[in-house]
């Protein structure tokens, strides 16, 4: 690793943070959505819904990591997609003929993206233990945090790669982001799940990030904490690589 | 060792369209080598092939000895490219987007500053290198990018229709830049355009390029040459029947379009009056008649049978 490469990747990532910090109405939208979620829905369902075994977590206290996740693995898939931005307005182009290899392009733009997304995700995190969430540990739920913002990143680049526009996008956001979500247990638990739905849960790689992360913060899991970081990890390390191959052999 | 050098450099689009057709070219070190030709010839792709940024279908090129498929980081190293539409970002200030710009060039911080600084002067633009480039005119993000490309002191610039949209003093302006990398850095320079005037004014050796096909490569003066002293330009009603009758004098038809007849000859100011008397005895009516001094414009009309411009 050339001391350029480095060099690379901290400026792509200071680069987003410039960003981040003057877009201040960009990133006020991305945290009063998911709060919108936490509040209306977790606080209107919460005497509503009970979760199967366990009596003192509320759905509320359920709901609270699954948003956390949803809020950081949207905006991580949106700062992966953004490189579509980047080709439209033609900066891509000054990145992509930079003596720098592509892997350091891509890992720069993850570390960026997950930054930006970890912030927002902290900032949801705090607003949850003001609403009354009742957290047990902060600390170990950090790296689910950041695994699952990589592998959001990196999807959302392996998106870019494909489609070449604005529309294109909308339809991968809303035909397999958000239905990703959905079925990853960030709004419903998986015993409780329909048969099929539990399979379709349980292949789905979001699943695991929203479970190790619930598993950490509020001591509810349902499958074993290391179970989900393993897979978690090995996911990250896969989509890191194939959206670094499939950047460095796509066309501008 | 040539600075750009190509072997039957192709690049086709879904496998139909060709964009660039067998191009061979060879550029000296040191020279300003304008690539000449009509929206939609070739030369932003040929740019593109040249600077990695696409991969060629067939042929090989070289920069700087560099293969631009197999070497392309070393390729990358020796290159700068200012691009046909804007590459900056325009949330960064014009000094964070030179930053960027030596930080991935791997300069190191006391280069940075030293360049940062050196290239915002000779552009003209230290004051206002910490506002957000949003806020700059289409002139002032043309000379940062000039600015930005050859920071990292490139060995070969590609300049994509360089001033492109912007106004004759701006232009003017960017053309002095040009000139001054030029002869002061010793940086080798291929420009596009599709002004003559501009590849004129400009270039050491110039090539026309149309439907991606290289027509010739020569010196400015020498293509001009080609046609001859002066041309005259004729807008008649029966240009095909004028040509006829003027082939049989000593003239030298250039070429026929529409209802345009372009001759080259010797003496213009005095051909003119044959022309029209000859054209009044076979009855073709004349509109208009122009004469000047051969210029690329008439070398393309002359190699492709279309007007550059229109």
């Amino acid at each position: 690793m050339k001391l350029r490469e480095l060099q690379a990747i901290y400026v792509m990532w200071a680069r987003q943070m410039k960003r981040f910090v003057r877009a201040k109405s960009r990133v006020i939208g991305n945290i009063v959505q998911p709060v919108f979620f936490l509040a209306f829905l977790g606080m209107g369902l919460n005497k509503v819904v009970a979760l199967p075994g366990s009596e003192n977590l509320t759905y509320l206290d359920f709901l609270a990591p699954g948003i956390i996740s949803m809020s950081i693995m949207f905006s991580s898939a949106f700062a992966g997609i953004s490189i579509i931005w980047d080709r439209r307005f033609g900066f891509l182009q000054e990145v992509l003929v930079a003596p720098v290899s592509r892997l350091s392009i891509v890992i720069g733009r993850a570390l960026g993206g997950g930054t930006v997304a970890l912030i927002q995700g902290f900032i949801i995190l705090i607003i949850s233990i003001l609403l009354g969430v009742k957290v047990k540990a902060i600390l170990p739920a950090i790296p689910f945090m950041i695994l699952s913002a990589l592998v959001a990143v990196g999807f959302g680049i392996m998106i870019a790669t494909f489609t070449k526009d604005f529309q294109g996008f909308q339809l991968i956001m809303n035909l397999l982001l958000f239905p990703m979500i959905l079925l990853s247990s960030a709004f419903f638990p998986i015993d409780t799940m329909p048969c099929w739905l539990k399979v379709l849960s349980e292949i789905n790689p979001l699943t695991y990030a929203v479970d190790g992360l619930r598993g950490s913060l509020m001591g509810y899991n349902h499958f074993p904490l290391h179970v989900d970081f393993l897979i978690v990890l090995g996911v990250c390390m896969g989509v890191m690589f194939l959206s670094s191959y499939l950047f460095n052999r796509s066309e501008i | 060792m040539k600075a750009i050098e190509t072997h039957n450099l192709t690049k086709t689009f879904n496998g139909v369209i060709i964009a660039v057709d067998r191009v061979n070219l060879s550029v000296e070190e040191g020279e300003i080598f304008g690539f000449l030709g009509p929206n939609g010839a070739g030369k932003t792709t040929t740019v593109k092939l040249l600077t990695t940024l696409l991969r060629p279908t067939s042929g090989t090129a070289k920069i700087c000895g560099y293969d631009v498929v197999r070497q392309r980081s070393k390729v990358r190293e020796k290159i700068g490219v200012v691009f046909q539409e804007p590459a900056l970002d325009t949330e960064l200030t014009g000094r964070e987007n030179l930053d960027f710009h030596a930080r991935m060039y791997g300069l190191s911080r006391k280069e940075r500053e030293e360049r940062i600084e050196y290239v915002l002067n000779l552009v003209d633009l230290v004051d206002r290198a910490d506002d957000l480039v949003r806020s700059y005119s289409g002139g002032m993000k043309r000379r940062l990018e000039i600015a930005r490309s050859f920071m990292h002191s490139p060995k070969v610039l590609f300049l994509d229709e360089p001033t492109l949209g912007l106004d004759a003093r701006a232009r003017f302006t960017v053309w002095n830049y040009i000139k001054r990398l030029n002869k002061e850095e010793g940086i080798t320079i291929f420009l596009t355009t599709h002004y003559m005037e501009e590849a004129d004014k400009l270039s050491d050796r110039v090539a026309i390029i149309n439907n991606g096909k290289i027509l010739v490569i020569d010196e400015p003066e020498e293509l001009k040459n080609r046609i001859g002293k002066d041309v005259i330009s004729i807008t008649c009603s029966h240009p095909e029947k004028l040509r006829e009758i003027v082939e049989r004098t000593d003239l030298n038809v250039v070429r026929t379009t529409n209802n345009l007849l372009v001759v080259s000859v010797n003496h213009g100011e005095e051909k003119i009056p044959m022309i029209v008397e000859v054209a009044n005895e076979n009855g073709i009516r004349i509109e208009s008649i122009s004469l000047h001094k051969p210029n690329l414009d008439d070398v393309f009309l002359h190699y492709t049978g279309r007007k550059l411009g229109g």
